[in-house]
Protein backbone atom coordinates (compact mmCIF):
# COMPACT_ATOMS: atom_id res chain seq x y z
CA UNK A 1 0.00 0.00 0.00
CA UNK A 2 1.01 3.25 -0.86
CA UNK A 3 0.51 6.83 0.74
CA UNK A 4 -1.15 9.95 -0.98
CA UNK A 5 2.06 10.97 -1.30
CA UNK A 6 3.09 7.81 -3.73
CA UNK A 7 5.22 6.50 -1.64
CA UNK A 8 5.82 3.16 0.38
CA UNK A 9 3.21 2.83 3.40
CA UNK A 10 3.93 -0.23 5.06
CA UNK A 11 6.63 -1.35 7.21
CA UNK A 12 7.33 -4.67 8.72
CA UNK A 13 9.25 -6.83 11.17
CA UNK A 14 11.37 -9.15 9.79
CA UNK A 15 11.32 -10.74 12.95
CA UNK A 16 7.86 -11.65 13.48
CA UNK A 17 6.09 -10.40 10.52
CA UNK A 18 4.18 -7.58 12.16
CA UNK A 19 3.11 -4.80 9.78
CA UNK A 20 2.84 -0.75 10.45
CA UNK A 21 0.08 0.18 8.29
CA UNK A 22 0.25 4.06 8.07
CA UNK A 23 -2.95 4.53 6.57
CA UNK A 24 -4.71 2.51 9.45
CA UNK A 25 -2.06 3.47 12.27
CA UNK A 26 -2.31 1.36 15.50
CA UNK A 27 -4.77 1.77 17.64
CA UNK A 28 -3.89 -0.33 20.46
CA UNK A 29 -0.65 1.52 20.97
CA UNK A 30 -2.50 4.37 20.75
CA UNK A 31 -0.70 5.02 16.99
CA UNK A 32 -3.77 7.15 14.56
CA UNK A 33 -4.76 6.51 11.33
CA UNK A 34 -2.12 8.62 8.84
CA UNK A 35 0.52 8.28 11.08
CA UNK A 36 3.86 8.62 9.05
CA UNK A 37 6.43 5.79 10.45
CA UNK A 38 9.00 7.97 10.52
CA UNK A 39 7.03 9.93 13.23
CA UNK A 40 7.15 6.84 15.63
CA UNK A 41 9.11 7.51 18.50
CA UNK A 42 12.86 6.63 18.25
CA UNK A 43 12.45 3.83 20.56
CA UNK A 44 9.89 2.19 18.93
CA UNK A 45 10.30 -1.40 19.43
CA UNK A 46 8.15 -3.88 17.21
CA UNK A 47 4.76 -4.07 19.48
CA UNK A 48 4.39 -7.84 18.61
CA UNK A 49 7.92 -8.95 19.41
CA UNK A 50 9.90 -6.39 21.30
CA UNK A 51 13.28 -7.69 19.31
CA UNK A 52 13.18 -5.82 16.78
CA UNK A 53 13.69 -2.28 16.92
CA UNK A 54 12.46 0.60 14.51
CA UNK A 55 15.55 0.84 12.18
CA UNK A 56 15.26 -2.90 11.63
CA UNK A 57 11.80 -2.66 10.24
CA UNK A 58 11.64 -2.52 6.44
CA UNK A 59 9.02 -1.18 4.06
CA UNK A 60 7.12 -3.12 2.04
CA UNK A 61 8.54 -3.19 -1.78
CA UNK A 62 6.43 -1.46 -4.38
CA UNK A 63 4.31 -3.30 -5.85
CA UNK B 1 -0.13 -37.54 12.52
CA UNK B 2 2.62 -36.69 9.78
CA UNK B 3 2.67 -33.43 7.74
CA UNK B 4 4.33 -33.66 5.11
CA UNK B 5 5.45 -30.89 1.88
CA UNK B 6 6.37 -30.98 -1.57
CA UNK B 7 9.75 -28.81 -1.77
CA UNK B 8 11.22 -27.83 -5.14
CA UNK B 9 14.41 -28.38 -3.48
CA UNK B 10 14.57 -31.04 -1.45
CA UNK B 11 11.54 -33.30 -2.45
CA UNK B 12 9.16 -34.35 -0.13
CA UNK B 13 9.47 -33.40 3.60
CA UNK B 14 7.54 -35.27 6.42
CA UNK B 15 7.66 -34.52 10.19
CA UNK B 16 5.84 -36.44 13.15
CA UNK B 17 5.77 -34.68 16.69
CA UNK B 18 6.84 -37.38 18.59
CA UNK B 19 5.78 -35.51 21.73
CA UNK B 20 2.44 -34.42 19.96
CA UNK B 21 0.42 -36.96 22.58
CA UNK B 22 2.68 -36.09 25.45
CA UNK B 23 1.78 -32.69 25.69
CA UNK B 24 -1.83 -33.48 27.13
CA UNK B 25 0.78 -33.52 30.01
CA UNK B 26 0.13 -30.22 30.83
CA UNK B 27 -3.27 -30.35 31.25
CA UNK B 28 -2.24 -32.55 34.30
CA UNK B 29 -0.07 -30.37 35.74
CA UNK B 30 -2.44 -27.32 37.09
CA UNK B 31 -4.21 -30.31 38.99
CA UNK B 32 -1.26 -31.72 41.10
CA UNK B 33 -3.12 -30.18 44.17
CA UNK B 34 -5.94 -31.90 43.93
CA UNK B 35 -4.09 -35.33 44.40
CA UNK B 36 -3.61 -34.19 48.04
CA UNK B 37 -7.27 -33.60 48.62
CA UNK B 38 -7.87 -36.56 46.87
CA UNK B 39 -5.62 -38.94 48.92
CA UNK B 40 -7.12 -36.95 52.12
CA UNK B 41 -10.76 -37.98 50.94
CA UNK B 42 -9.70 -41.65 50.13
CA UNK B 43 -7.87 -42.38 53.09
CA UNK B 44 -8.75 -39.83 55.88
CA UNK B 45 -5.39 -38.74 56.43
CA UNK B 46 -4.16 -35.63 56.01
CA UNK B 47 -0.13 -36.60 55.49
CA UNK B 48 -1.67 -36.54 51.91
CA UNK B 49 -1.74 -33.20 51.56
CA UNK B 50 2.07 -33.17 51.78
CA UNK B 51 2.35 -35.13 48.36
CA UNK B 52 1.64 -32.47 46.09
CA UNK B 53 5.20 -30.55 46.43
CA UNK B 54 6.55 -34.16 46.32
CA UNK B 55 5.06 -34.71 43.17
CA UNK B 56 6.24 -31.22 42.25
CA UNK B 57 9.88 -30.73 43.31
CA UNK B 58 10.69 -35.18 43.57
CA UNK B 59 9.10 -36.18 40.41
CA UNK B 60 9.89 -33.22 38.16
CA UNK B 61 13.74 -33.66 38.22
CA UNK B 62 13.44 -37.46 39.05
CA UNK B 63 11.54 -37.54 35.48
CA UNK B 64 13.81 -35.21 33.98
CA UNK B 65 16.59 -37.68 34.80
CA UNK B 66 14.75 -40.42 34.01
CA UNK B 67 13.10 -39.29 29.96
CA UNK B 68 16.25 -37.42 29.45
CA UNK B 69 16.72 -35.05 26.84
CA UNK B 70 15.27 -34.61 23.40
CA UNK B 71 16.83 -32.43 20.50
CA UNK B 72 14.00 -33.18 18.04
CA UNK B 73 13.39 -29.68 15.83
CA UNK B 74 10.50 -29.94 13.09
CA UNK B 75 11.58 -29.08 9.71
CA UNK B 76 11.03 -25.17 9.21
CA UNK B 77 9.50 -25.60 6.18
CA UNK B 78 6.32 -27.28 7.55
CA UNK B 79 6.46 -25.04 10.96
CA UNK B 80 3.16 -23.33 9.18
CA UNK B 81 1.60 -26.12 9.31
CA UNK B 82 2.43 -27.49 12.68
CA UNK B 83 1.61 -23.86 13.92
CA UNK B 84 -1.90 -24.31 12.61
CA UNK B 85 -2.78 -27.06 14.12
CA UNK B 86 -5.36 -26.27 16.16
CA UNK B 87 -4.52 -29.34 18.56
CA UNK B 88 -2.30 -27.36 20.38
CA UNK B 89 -3.52 -24.30 20.77
CA UNK B 90 -6.30 -25.85 22.48
CA UNK B 91 -4.05 -27.41 24.95
CA UNK B 92 -3.39 -23.89 25.96
CA UNK B 93 -7.31 -22.87 26.33
CA UNK B 94 -8.03 -25.33 28.17
CA UNK B 95 -5.72 -25.07 30.82
CA UNK B 96 -7.05 -21.97 31.74
CA UNK B 97 -10.36 -22.78 33.37
CA UNK B 98 -8.60 -25.69 35.09
CA UNK B 99 -6.24 -23.04 36.83
CA UNK B 100 -9.41 -21.75 38.32
CA UNK B 101 -11.27 -25.61 38.76
CA UNK B 102 -7.96 -26.26 41.27
CA UNK B 103 -7.61 -22.37 42.74
CA UNK B 104 -11.52 -22.59 43.50
CA UNK B 105 -11.36 -25.85 44.45
CA UNK B 106 -8.38 -26.23 47.14
CA UNK B 107 -10.27 -22.59 48.27
CA UNK B 108 -13.10 -24.69 49.15
CA UNK B 109 -11.26 -27.86 50.69
CA UNK B 110 -8.93 -25.38 52.87
CA UNK B 111 -12.30 -23.36 53.82
CA UNK B 112 -14.42 -25.39 54.59
CA UNK B 113 -11.85 -28.67 56.55
CA UNK B 114 -10.77 -28.59 59.82
CA UNK B 115 -6.97 -29.05 58.41
CA UNK B 116 -3.53 -29.42 60.63
CA UNK B 117 -1.68 -25.93 60.34
CA UNK B 118 0.96 -27.91 58.34
CA UNK B 119 -1.82 -29.56 56.17
CA UNK B 120 -3.04 -25.86 55.58
CA UNK B 121 0.55 -24.54 54.83
CA UNK B 122 1.18 -27.52 52.30
CA UNK B 123 -1.92 -27.66 50.15
CA UNK B 124 -1.66 -23.75 50.08
CA UNK B 125 1.83 -23.62 48.85
CA UNK B 126 1.30 -26.39 46.70
CA UNK B 127 -1.47 -24.55 45.08
CA UNK B 128 0.16 -21.36 44.46
CA UNK B 129 3.05 -23.57 42.69
CA UNK B 130 0.48 -25.00 40.76
CA UNK B 131 -1.11 -21.32 40.00
CA UNK B 132 2.46 -19.89 39.26
CA UNK B 133 2.10 -22.18 36.14
CA UNK B 134 -0.70 -20.26 35.31
CA UNK B 135 1.66 -17.60 34.61
CA UNK B 136 3.90 -19.95 32.09
CA UNK B 137 0.43 -20.13 30.38
CA UNK B 138 -0.47 -16.40 30.45
CA UNK B 139 3.02 -15.93 28.76
CA UNK B 140 2.85 -18.58 26.12
CA UNK B 141 -0.81 -16.79 25.20
CA UNK B 142 -0.12 -13.60 26.01
CA UNK B 143 2.74 -13.69 23.08
CA UNK B 144 0.59 -14.44 20.34
CA UNK B 145 -1.36 -11.95 18.38
CA UNK B 146 -5.16 -12.92 17.90
CA UNK B 147 -7.60 -11.33 20.41
CA UNK B 148 -8.71 -14.31 21.68
CA UNK B 149 -5.43 -15.71 22.87
CA UNK B 150 -4.65 -12.13 24.68
CA UNK B 151 -8.17 -12.06 26.40
CA UNK B 152 -6.92 -15.40 28.23
CA UNK B 153 -3.94 -14.37 28.79
CA UNK B 154 -5.15 -11.89 30.88
CA UNK B 155 -7.87 -14.18 32.33
CA UNK B 156 -5.90 -16.80 34.10
CA UNK B 157 -3.29 -14.21 35.08
CA UNK B 158 -5.86 -13.23 37.13
CA UNK B 159 -5.60 -16.26 39.09
CA UNK B 160 -2.25 -15.60 40.75
CA UNK B 161 -3.27 -12.18 40.82
CA UNK B 162 -0.19 -11.46 38.54
CA UNK B 163 -2.36 -9.14 35.56
CA UNK B 164 0.82 -6.42 34.96
CA UNK B 165 2.86 -9.53 33.72
CA UNK B 166 2.16 -10.16 30.14
CA UNK B 167 2.76 -6.12 29.46
CA UNK B 168 5.73 -6.15 31.64
CA UNK B 169 7.02 -9.43 29.84
CA UNK B 170 6.03 -8.88 26.23
CA UNK B 171 6.66 -4.90 26.20
CA UNK B 172 9.43 -4.79 29.12
CA UNK B 173 11.81 -8.12 29.23
CA UNK B 174 11.99 -8.94 26.03
CA UNK B 175 13.00 -5.19 24.96
CA UNK B 176 15.98 -5.01 28.26
CA UNK B 177 16.89 -8.97 28.21
CA UNK B 178 19.73 -9.83 29.49
CA UNK B 179 21.01 -6.23 30.18
CA UNK B 180 21.47 -4.40 33.97
CA UNK B 181 18.52 -2.54 33.15
CA UNK B 182 15.95 -5.50 33.04
CA UNK B 183 14.94 -6.33 36.67
CA UNK B 184 13.98 -9.50 35.51
CA UNK B 185 17.53 -10.72 34.12
CA UNK B 186 19.41 -12.14 37.05
CA UNK B 187 22.88 -11.00 37.87
CA UNK B 188 25.93 -13.49 38.53
CA UNK B 189 26.49 -12.83 42.20
CA UNK B 190 23.08 -12.28 43.09
CA UNK B 191 20.91 -14.75 45.16
CA UNK B 192 17.54 -15.41 44.10
CA UNK B 193 16.73 -13.70 47.66
CA UNK B 194 17.82 -10.49 46.34
CA UNK B 195 16.84 -11.03 43.12
CA UNK B 196 13.35 -11.63 44.36
CA UNK B 197 13.67 -8.29 45.53
CA UNK B 198 14.48 -6.56 42.81
CA UNK B 199 12.39 -8.50 40.29
CA UNK B 200 8.85 -8.35 42.20
CA UNK B 201 8.64 -4.71 42.37
CA UNK B 202 10.74 -3.91 39.44
CA UNK B 203 8.82 -5.47 36.83
CA UNK B 204 5.82 -4.08 38.10
CA UNK B 205 6.65 -0.56 38.03
CA UNK B 206 7.83 -1.40 34.20
CA UNK B 207 4.62 -2.98 33.44
CA UNK B 208 2.83 -0.18 34.66
CA UNK B 209 4.96 2.78 32.87
CA UNK B 210 4.73 0.79 29.83
CA UNK B 211 0.55 1.34 29.68
CA UNK B 212 0.75 4.71 31.42
CA UNK B 213 2.88 5.37 28.04
CA UNK B 214 0.58 3.53 26.47
CA UNK B 215 -2.77 5.38 27.45
CA UNK B 216 -1.76 8.70 27.55
CA UNK B 217 -1.08 7.92 23.98
CA UNK B 218 -4.56 7.13 23.38
CA UNK B 219 -5.39 9.76 25.42
CA UNK B 220 -7.45 7.73 27.58
CA UNK B 221 -7.54 7.98 31.55
CA UNK B 222 -4.87 5.77 32.92
CA UNK B 223 -7.44 4.69 35.77
CA UNK B 224 -9.93 3.48 33.53
CA UNK B 225 -11.42 0.02 31.88
CA UNK B 226 -8.80 0.63 29.29
CA UNK B 227 -6.26 -0.07 31.24
CA UNK B 228 -5.12 -3.62 30.32
CA UNK B 229 -3.42 -4.52 33.99
CA UNK B 230 -6.61 -3.19 35.95
CA UNK B 231 -8.64 -5.39 33.91
CA UNK B 232 -6.70 -8.68 35.22
CA UNK B 233 -6.65 -7.11 38.68
CA UNK B 234 -10.43 -6.55 38.50
CA UNK B 235 -11.12 -10.11 38.10
CA UNK B 236 -8.15 -11.18 40.88
CA UNK B 237 -10.40 -8.68 43.04
CA UNK B 238 -13.57 -9.80 42.37
CA UNK B 239 -12.11 -13.51 42.93
CA UNK B 240 -10.28 -13.18 46.47
CA UNK B 241 -12.64 -10.57 48.02
CA UNK B 242 -15.33 -13.33 46.94
CA UNK B 243 -13.48 -16.00 48.98
CA UNK B 244 -13.40 -14.34 52.07
CA UNK B 245 -16.18 -13.23 52.15
CA UNK B 246 -17.84 -16.68 51.42
CA UNK B 247 -15.35 -18.18 53.85
CA UNK B 248 -14.19 -15.80 56.64
CA UNK B 249 -10.49 -14.99 57.60
CA UNK B 250 -9.09 -18.19 57.03
CA UNK B 251 -8.95 -17.16 53.51
CA UNK B 252 -6.58 -14.23 54.55
CA UNK B 253 -3.39 -16.40 55.06
CA UNK B 254 -4.43 -18.70 52.03
CA UNK B 255 -4.55 -16.46 49.42
CA UNK B 256 -1.43 -14.28 50.70
CA UNK B 257 0.92 -17.45 50.48
CA UNK B 258 -0.97 -18.90 47.43
CA UNK B 259 -0.16 -15.43 45.89
CA UNK B 260 3.54 -15.07 46.78
CA UNK B 261 4.31 -18.43 45.81
CA UNK B 262 2.40 -17.88 42.64
CA UNK B 263 4.80 -15.26 41.73
CA UNK B 264 7.74 -17.51 43.41
CA UNK B 265 7.52 -19.41 40.59
CA UNK B 266 8.01 -16.73 37.70
CA UNK B 267 10.94 -15.52 39.99
CA UNK B 268 12.67 -18.72 40.01
CA UNK B 269 12.04 -19.37 36.31
CA UNK B 270 13.57 -15.23 35.75
CA UNK B 271 16.03 -16.35 38.02
CA UNK B 272 17.83 -18.93 35.43
CA UNK B 273 16.71 -17.99 32.48
CA UNK B 274 19.22 -15.31 31.85
CA UNK B 275 21.43 -15.66 34.92
CA UNK B 276 24.61 -13.62 34.30
CA UNK B 277 24.16 -13.38 30.76
CA UNK B 278 24.99 -9.58 29.08
CA UNK B 279 24.29 -8.01 26.04
CA UNK B 280 27.23 -5.74 24.66
CA UNK B 281 27.00 -1.85 23.67
CA UNK B 282 26.81 -1.06 20.20
CA UNK B 283 28.62 2.03 19.01
CA UNK B 284 25.49 3.62 19.23
CA UNK B 285 25.03 3.32 22.86
CA UNK B 286 22.18 0.92 22.25
CA UNK B 287 22.44 -2.73 23.27
CA UNK B 288 23.08 -5.51 20.69
CA UNK B 289 20.15 -7.25 19.42
CA UNK B 290 19.09 -10.36 22.19
CA UNK B 291 21.48 -13.44 20.03
CA UNK B 292 20.52 -16.93 21.26
CA UNK B 293 23.94 -17.25 23.57
CA UNK B 294 21.73 -14.78 26.04
CA UNK B 295 19.30 -17.25 27.43
CA UNK B 296 19.59 -20.44 29.26
CA UNK B 297 18.20 -23.67 28.03
CA UNK B 298 17.01 -26.85 28.67
CA UNK B 299 15.74 -30.12 26.56
CA UNK B 300 14.59 -32.20 29.01
CA UNK B 301 11.44 -33.92 28.33
CA UNK B 302 9.43 -33.96 31.17
CA UNK B 303 9.69 -30.40 32.42
CA UNK B 304 9.79 -29.17 28.56
CA UNK B 305 6.43 -31.14 28.54
CA UNK B 306 4.89 -29.25 31.84
CA UNK B 307 5.92 -25.67 30.81
CA UNK B 308 4.99 -25.63 26.92
CA UNK B 309 8.83 -25.73 26.07
CA UNK B 310 9.72 -22.36 28.33
CA UNK B 311 13.03 -24.04 28.51
CA UNK B 312 13.89 -23.39 24.72
CA UNK B 313 14.17 -19.91 25.54
CA UNK B 314 16.85 -18.89 23.30
CA UNK B 315 14.61 -18.94 20.89
CA UNK B 316 12.08 -18.05 22.04
CA UNK B 317 13.89 -14.77 22.55
CA UNK B 318 14.68 -14.45 19.18
CA UNK B 319 11.30 -15.34 17.87
CA UNK B 320 8.66 -14.35 20.90
CA UNK B 321 5.35 -15.26 18.76
CA UNK B 322 6.69 -18.73 17.46
CA UNK B 323 4.15 -21.12 19.08
CA UNK B 324 5.62 -23.68 21.51
CA UNK B 325 4.95 -26.86 19.42
CA UNK B 326 7.70 -25.09 16.61
CA UNK B 327 10.37 -24.09 19.38
CA UNK B 328 13.56 -25.36 18.13
CA UNK B 329 16.84 -26.81 20.16
CA UNK B 330 20.24 -25.28 18.82
CA UNK B 331 23.60 -26.95 19.44
CA UNK B 332 26.08 -24.96 21.21
CA UNK B 333 24.20 -22.75 23.14
CA UNK B 334 24.11 -22.23 27.17
CA UNK B 335 22.72 -24.80 28.86
CA UNK B 336 21.81 -25.38 32.24
CA UNK B 337 22.54 -29.41 33.83
CA UNK B 338 18.96 -29.93 34.86
CA UNK B 339 15.30 -28.74 33.55
CA UNK B 340 13.74 -26.00 35.71
CA UNK B 341 12.49 -28.32 38.65
CA UNK B 342 16.06 -29.49 39.47
CA UNK B 343 17.48 -26.37 38.70
CA UNK B 344 14.48 -24.53 40.93
CA UNK B 345 15.73 -26.50 43.72
CA UNK B 346 19.35 -25.34 43.23
CA UNK B 347 18.72 -21.87 43.07
CA UNK B 348 16.97 -22.01 46.13
CA UNK B 349 20.45 -23.12 47.99
CA UNK B 350 23.10 -19.98 46.87
CA UNK B 351 25.84 -21.59 47.73
CA UNK B 352 25.44 -24.47 45.43
CA UNK B 353 23.94 -22.21 42.60
CA UNK B 354 27.32 -20.50 42.52
CA UNK B 355 29.15 -23.74 42.53
CA UNK B 356 27.14 -24.97 40.03
CA UNK B 357 26.46 -22.15 37.44
CA UNK B 358 29.45 -19.62 37.91
CA UNK B 359 31.44 -22.17 36.01
CA UNK B 360 29.19 -22.76 33.61
CA UNK B 361 29.02 -19.50 32.98
CA UNK B 362 32.48 -18.11 32.66
CA UNK B 363 32.65 -20.97 30.40
CA UNK B 364 30.58 -19.70 27.84
CA UNK B 365 32.22 -19.38 24.28
CA UNK B 366 31.25 -15.84 23.60
CA UNK B 367 32.73 -15.12 27.14
CA UNK B 368 35.36 -17.14 27.37
CA UNK B 369 36.41 -16.30 31.74
CA UNK B 370 35.88 -12.70 30.93
CA UNK B 371 33.77 -10.85 33.53
CA UNK B 372 33.30 -7.56 31.65
CA UNK B 373 31.41 -10.03 29.33
CA UNK B 374 28.70 -11.04 32.78
CA UNK B 375 25.59 -9.21 34.06
CA UNK B 376 27.63 -8.91 37.43
CA UNK B 377 25.74 -7.54 40.49
CA UNK B 378 27.56 -4.30 41.49
CA UNK B 379 27.66 -5.26 44.86
CA UNK B 380 29.47 -8.30 44.48
CA UNK B 381 31.51 -6.69 41.90
CA UNK B 382 34.96 -6.94 44.08
CA UNK B 383 34.56 -10.18 45.31
CA UNK B 384 34.01 -11.78 42.21
CA UNK B 385 36.85 -9.92 40.27
CA UNK B 386 39.22 -10.74 43.60
CA UNK B 387 37.78 -14.66 43.17
CA UNK B 388 37.89 -14.81 39.08
CA UNK B 389 40.02 -12.14 38.35
CA UNK B 390 42.80 -13.82 36.76
CA UNK B 391 40.59 -15.83 34.22
CA UNK B 392 39.15 -12.69 32.76
CA UNK B 393 42.65 -10.95 31.95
Amino acid sequence: MRNMAGQVAEYHCPGCGYVYDESLGDDHEGYPPGMPFAELPDDFVCPACSVRYKEDFVSAKPA
Amino acid sequence: MYLAIETPDNGPVTYRDNKRWFWLLSLVNPLIPFVGIAGQVATGSALWLLAPLGLMFLMGPLLDWLFGEDENNPPEVLVPQLEKDTYYRILTYLTVPLHFVVFFGCAIWVGTQDLPWWGFLSLTVAVGFADGFAINTGHELGHKRTRLETTLAKIVLAVPAYGHFWIEHNRGHHRDVATPEDPASSRMGESIYKFARREIPGAFHRAWMIEHERLCRKKVPVWSFNNEILQSYLLTAVMQIGLVATFGWIMIPFLVIHNFFAWWVLTSANYIEHYGLLRNTQEDGRYERCQPYHSWNANHKYSNLLLFHLQRHSDHHANPTRRYQSLRHFDGLPSLPSGYYGMYIVAYIPWLWYKMMDPRLLALPHIDGDLKSINVDPHERQRLYAEYGRASG
